[in-house]
């Protein structure tokens, strides 16, 4: 039944100091930054150069294309696609270099390698 | 084959009075059913606040974007293109691109580390009792100004949709709004409303579908055919190029820099949205939201570009203009031109729906975050049970109800845009900075939070009081005086990056060094997911 308490057994007793040394903890924690980092960078640039665009430089935005379609509804439909590309990217690079690690790290935890006491906790998953 | 614009009858609007009401009343019955069902298992804390931490990604996906395509969304971002044309647009832009900053950086690490409410994330390592109150003090801020604009929105549509125009009655008809969302939320707590949100958010995605397919239909699915009857009706081929709104003075194109960077940056930071994250089972389920809400909100984006010129062409933003409701009339006036009453009754209804459902996740989120941040942890010192935290949530929601309806009658009116791109400004300036600092730098300290914190949240609000928009022009709220000090509207181009600072300043200049075993702890649970807290089973 629905009480706040038991699933928080499994973490108690880690020693999440040796955790976060471990080489494996290591290397998930770089992976995802460096994903996550460069990629919020250029995706915050892409779109400050779009609204200066817009701001500074309303003649190149305004410039025809195609009927009336303008270099600035170009662009600004290219930053719905570059959104749902790095959306649909990071999902593909989560489900391949993040959780297979990150669930190896747990079931580690869980199966009680990193004890400070060494006694096995109630609540841990095999 | 281009249809030749009838002109759209605005006083003609009043006779559909009643079948709005009657599909707005069918709205509501049915979501109450939906909502007394889904309250028969609120049992614990878990249960009210977080659903039992039992949808699925992609219903709770649906319901983020229900949370999030608000009433100033659907009617504003429309109006806005309408009007302005091309500036409207980079309104939905900042919107969307906003939310690879949550998927990215924020709802994974925060699924795993929280429990309820933003300030459980903020307060994991540092110091309890002054971070916890901060959080609450500004997730407090954020929803009062995100209600006051919903509230402000449901007064205008009224006068539109319902023909009601004198002061009392609307008075009477937010009054009603608020007192319906105060039973949903009591009732039903985060899954009632989830349900209400994931309904409303078929109901609008798919009435914008079949407008924007109707919309294109008449231009023979030529798209620049469509802008062309934009420009023809504006009489103004400025319509389609940026700068109609924002580009008419150095201070205007600047407060468009900085409206764009509290977009951008408020989104991930609003506590009504982060809260979502804990009403699924995991990180991995909090990921699939953020997909599904990315690809709705940018669907529901697209559609509005098309409504929004449509309605430029179709209506004219002299008739919208002139129309009760103004500019965000728009949407509902291309309902009718296109469907007749019948559209129109039930674009006005998903319209109420979507003021009502949004309004009831704000005020969950505020009465969490009072009665587990503030009762539970610092007035009852963690005594607490969880059954009395409840017990104060509840009572919490009836206050909230109250002040929003009280607020919502004296905002009546005002510019719903302005309202919701304070609460982003706000949210971005007072919660993102030590929401990533927490999660991402290890030397960050109590002060440091409590710095950005405060000094963020305060010179937002101190700006928006010396901005043009409290006193000193013609569209003021206060226009015989005049103390605008500060001239950009939205202060989040100051106010965020100061926040910033502070919270590096802050840690800095600290003293004391915060427990090393705690970020250990903060940083192996939120990349693992380790002993995080887990679905209730019923």
């Amino acid at each position: 039944m629905g009480s706040d308490a038991p699933t928080r057994d499994a973490a108690e007793s880690v020693d999440f100091v040796q955790v976060q040394s471990t080489e494996q903890f290591k290397e998930l924690r770089k992976r995802h930054r460096s994903f996550v980092f460069p990629m919020a960078v250029a995706f915050l640039l892409w779109y400050f150069a779009y609204v200066l665009l817009a701001d500074y430089a309303v003649e190149f935005m305004s410039t025809k294309v195609w009927g009336n379609i303008n270099v600035g509804l170009i662009l600004g439909l290219l930053q719905f696609v570059s959104t749902f590309a790095i959306t649909g990217w990071y999902v593909s690079y989560s489900n391949r270099r993040l959780d297979p690690i990150a669930t190896e790290i747990r079931q580690g935890i869980e199966g009680h390698e990193f004890d400070k006491d060494g006694v096995a906790v109630s609540g841990g998953k095999k | 084959m281009i249809a030749i614009p009838a002109a759209v009858d605005v006083a003609a609007l009043k006779d559909t009075t009643l079948l709005n009401m009657g599909i707005f009343g069918l709205f509501v019955a049915v979501t109450m059913v939906i909502v007394f069902r889904a309250s028969r298992n609120n049992k614990t804390a878990a249960d009210y606040y977080a659903a039992g931490r039992s949808f699925t990604g992609s219903q709770n996906g649906t319901a983020i974007a229900g949370d999030y395509l608000s009433a100033a969304s659907f009617l504003g971002i429309t109006g806005a293109i309408a009007i302005n044309g091309y500036d409207g647009f980079m309104y939905s832009i900042g919107f969307l691109v906003a939310w690879l900053v949550a998927l990215l950086l924020v709802a994974e690490l925060l699924r795993n580390t929280g429990k309820f409410t933003m300030a459980d994330v903020l307060s994991f390592r540092l110091k309890q009792r002054p971070v916890r109150i901060a959080a609450a003090i500004s997730t407090l801020a954020v929803c009062f100004f995100y209600l006051l604009a919903q509230m402000a929105g449901a007064g205008s549509l009224i006068s539109l949709l319902l023909g009601i125009s004198d002061w009392g009655g609307q008075a009477l008809v937010i009054i009603v709004v608020g007192a319906l969302m105060i039973m949903y939320v009591l009732i039903g707590g985060m899954k009632g409303t989830t349900w209400v949100q994931i309904i409303k958010a078929i109901l609008l995605i798919a009435g914008a579908a079949v407008m924007t397919f109707w919309v294109l239909a008449i231009y023979g699915f030529n798209f620049s055919a469509l802008l062309g009857g934009a420009v023809e009706t504006a009489n103004n081929p400025a319509v389609l190029n940026p700068g109609l709104q924002y580009g008419k003075s150095d201070a205007s194109k600047l407060d468009f820099m900085s409206l764009g960077l509290a977009l951008v940056l408020g989104t991930a930071a609003l506590p009504h949205v982060l809260m979502r994250f804990y009403t699924v089972p995991t990180a991995k389920e909090a990921r699939k939201s953020v997909v599904w809400s990315i690809w709705l909100i940018g669907l529901f984006y697209l559609f509005t570009l098309v409504l929004g010129y449509g309605a430029a062409a179709l209506v004219g933003a002299e008739t919208i203009k002139s129309a009760p409701g103004g500019v965000n009339s728009a949407a509902p006036l291309l309902a009718f031109f296109l469907g007749g009453p019948l559209l129109l009754g039930f674009i006005s209804a998903v319209a109420f729906a979507t003021i009502l459902a949004v309004v009831a996740g704000l005020t969950i989120t505020a009465a969490a975050s009072f009665a587990h941040d503030i009762y539970a942890s610092v007035i009852a010192k963690g005594k607490a049970d969880a059954e009395t935290e409840v017990k104060v949530a509840r009572r919490t929601v009836v206050v909230i109800g109250v002040l929003a309806i009280v607020g919502g009658i004296f905002a009546n009116g005002q510019n719903v845009a302005f309202l919701v791109a304070l609460a982003f400004a706000v949210a971005a300036s007072a919660n993102l900075p030590t929401i990533i600092y927490s999660l991402f730098w290890r030397r960050f300290t109590t002060q440091g939070a409590i710095w950005s914190m405060y000094g963020g949240l305060g010179s937002a609000i101190i700006l928006i009081a010396l901005s043009p928009v409290v006193s000193g022009s013609a569209t003021s709220m206060i226009k015989d005086a005049n103390f605008a000090l500060f001239p950009l509207s939205n202060p989040g181009i100051v106010s965020i990056p100061l926040a910033f600072l502070l919270g590096w300043l802050g840690t800095v200049l600290d003293k004391n060094r915060e427990d090393t075993t705690k970020q250990a702890e903060m940083e192996v649970r939120s990349l693992t997911g380790i002993g995080a807290e887990k679905a209730v089973d019923h």
